[in-house]
């Protein structure tokens, strides 16, 4: 019952900051429905049954812990950090291109420049979107401006 | 057949990947070495086609761990049949990224290769936990690409795209773990069937099913394709929209196949849903005004068409099915990348900046009028074919509404790629809005020849399919009666 509490208002918590503008908002609503999606794996191998799940060392086989659930989190939980990380670094920098194109100082910054500014898609949107500002960073408190 | 190299499939590729990002200094060997890897994966997987159409099925667990705690490797006719197909694709994109000197950025080529590894490890997987680890091998370089090539101006694209993949993802664990906690395995093979004899599973089934639909965009989960993939390089848009949804929908078959078997209960509910996707996808189509918007939303449309296959679950509604996805990949990746080299010749893809093009580009005009019109089902392309099959299946089925569908929203699709033909191809030259300082303006063509020839090729697929269809058939009739009756698959799954 704990469990699903918490996991309900995680997610719930996690879709309100993932409606919000902005865009540090919406990572920190993914990485709370990340945690609640974490908690119902792990305990989809059942919560009650807490021992270790070592055979041979006389630990009561009722009582053991599920083990594949525990490995399916790790898994999850290494996942997601390294999608978190991907999305605040893209939060910070703006487009990754740009900032390795500084780094390097020269080539792929001219190459960018050959590839052209992109397409639009429809007229309604062009405009909405020709009034976005283009110095090529994500607004940290981007709500303010929008 | 040795199985124990089924997973150098997924060990090359992040290998040449691997070293890709070892020589990143040198883009001309990393380009070598996505050629390379991709051309080796597609012989690989031309290999296991011929030997699964022979001797059935197989699987391999990694590592020789005995079968339930090895990771489970499986490749049947079907998952060959899209493994050779996404390497075709991927090599033709790659190609395509040559001449377009994408690859000159130092990451691209290993990103790509992630990308291929991601890409063959779903077709192999036989475990849903493994689907979702290969899912996300898929996203991480797609994000990247996104971020590295595409989206200049506008970052909402990028934005939006991660945003919805990463929740995507998330409501797929979260399914996975009902899975588990439902069912007690992940493992494919113990899992056949057993949504069919109890509902709690067909319930958490169904939320991965909605989170790889998610991922297919079907309606109503459709928004973010078109609001995303014209604003990224003209290459990944070609890599993504065969790849990708792609990708979903196999796992939607597969899933629907061996966990569900076919339940007839639920087969009315996906027709209803493919026929919106397909109606809904179609109109907006007829509404965008790039040439790549008016694709992507063809990309929303034809889903439809390729889960039709999942809706009229039988022997005929599977094999077109899978005729119709193999079809789709190849005339979708030929369209976009001729888009993609009219975009680069003039660097716009609006229809109300382009025209004439009939006059100085004729090779991409050929290429893009014969995969326009097999996407909308017209001999002697391959879609015709596909659209026969499905109209088959569902009178066949008893479905005279959805026969209906599949023949009325051709005629809208046709109607799009008109569109596109009339504001780019045909008409007056327009006077050149934009000038491109690095190429001379009197050029008779714009477009270079290498960015022009992979759609060339793949619109010749195209027609190789449509001629020869009766090869591509019997190859997808095998496919669907493995699909049918998962026997075999899950018994070489369970001895791994």
């Amino acid at each position: 019952m704990t469990v699903a509490i918490a996991v309900g208002v995680l997610v719930a918590a996690g879709i309100y900051l993932l409606l919000e503008r902005g865009v540090v908002r919406p990572v920190l609503g993914l990485t709370l429905i990340s945690h609640a999606v974490n908690l119902v794996l792990v305990s989809a191998g059942g919560i009650d049954r807490r021992g270790e799940p070592l055979l041979g060392q006389g630990i009561d086989q009722d009582q053991m812990a599920d083990p594949l659930p525990h490995a399916f989190v790790l898994t999850a939980i290494v996942i997601f950090f390294g999608i978190t990380i991907y999305l605040l670094t893209l939060t910070i920098t703006g487009p990754v291109g740009r900032v390795l194109a500084e780094e390097r100082g020269d080539d792929t910054g001219s190459a960018d420049a050959e590839w052209g500014p992109e397409p639009q898609v429809t007229g309604e949107a062009d405009e909405a979107r020709t009034d976005q500002p283009t110095s090529g960073r994500w607004r940290l408190g981007a709500t303010e401006e929008e | 057949m040795n199985t124990a190299l089924l997973p150098l499939l997924i060990a090359v590729p992040l290998t040449g990947a691997a070293l890709s990002v070892l020589l990143r200094a040198h883009p001309r060997v990393t380009g070598t070495i996505l050629l390379t890897v991709s051309a080796l994966v597609l012989v690989a997987g031309a290999a296991l086609l011929a030997g699964t159409l022979q001797h059935g099925p197989a699987a391999h667990g990694v590592g020789l761990w005995p079968g339930g705690i090895a990771i489970p490797l499986v490749v049947d006719p079907f998952s060959a049949l899209l493994m050779t197909v996404t390497a075709l694709l991927v090599l033709f994109a790659a190609v395509f990224a040559v001449a377009l000197r994408d690859t000159r950025h130092p990451l691209f080529a290993a990103l790509v290769l992630v990308l291929l590894a991601g890409v063959q490890g779903v077709l192999l997987t036989g475990d849903l936990f493994n689907l979702y680890v290969f899912l996300e091998l898929i996203l991480m370089p797609s994000y990247a690409l996104l971020a590295l090539l595409g989206a200049r101006r506008d970052f909402r694209a990028t934005r939006l795209l991660v945003v919805v993949n990463v929740f995507a993802s998330l409501v797929l664990l979260l399914g996975v773990a009902l899975v588990y906690g439902t069912a007690g395995t992940v493992h494919l093979g113990e899992l056949s069937g057993r949504a069919q004899e109890d509902p709690a599973v067909a319930v958490a089934g169904a939320v991965v099913l909605i989170a790889l639909g998610f991922k297919a965009s079907v309606v109503p989960m459709h928004g973010w394709l078109a609001q995303t993939y014209p604003f990224t390089s003209p290459s990944v848009a070609a890599l993504f929209s065969v790849l990708h949804t792609k990708v979903a929908v196999y796992a939607i078959y597969r899933i629907y196949a061996v966990v569900y078997s076919g339940a007839a209960a639920y087969l009315g509910l996906i027709l209803v849903l493919m026929v919106v996707t397909m109606v809904v996808g179609s109109l907006a189509a007829l509404a965008a005004s790039t040439m790549r918007g008016v694709l992507s939303w063809q990309v929303v449309s034809h889903i439809g068409y390729i889960l039709l296959g999942v809706g009229l679950f039988g022997p005929l509604g599977l094999a077109a099915g899978i005729f119709y996805l193999v079809h789709n990949m190849v005339v979708k990746g030929a369209l976009f990348l001729s888009a993609g080299a009219i975009e680069d010749g003039y660097d716009t893809g609006r229809l109300d900046r382009l025209g004439g093009l009939v006059r100085t580009e004729t090779l991409v005009a050929g290429a893009f009028v014969a995969a326009g019109l097999s996407l909308s089902g017209l001999p002697p392309f391959s879609g015709f074919a596909g659209k026969l099959l499905l109209v088959d299946a569902a009178v066949d089925a008893g479905q005279p509404v959805v026969a209906g569908a599949v023949v009325g929203v051709s005629v809208v699709t046709l109607l799009a790629m008109m569109r596109i033909w009339n504001a780019v191809f045909w008409g007056r030259t327009r006077d050149r809005p934009q000038v491109v300082q690095h190429r001379p303006m009197r050029a008779r063509t714009r477009v270079r020849l290498g960015t022009a020839l992979p759609a060339v090729g793949l619109a010749l697929v195209s027609l190789a399919l449509g001629l020869g269809a009766q090869g591509l058939i019997t190859v997808s009739m095998t496919a669907a009666e493995h699909l049918l009756d998962p026997t075999r698959y899950v018994e070489v799954l369970g001895n791994g």
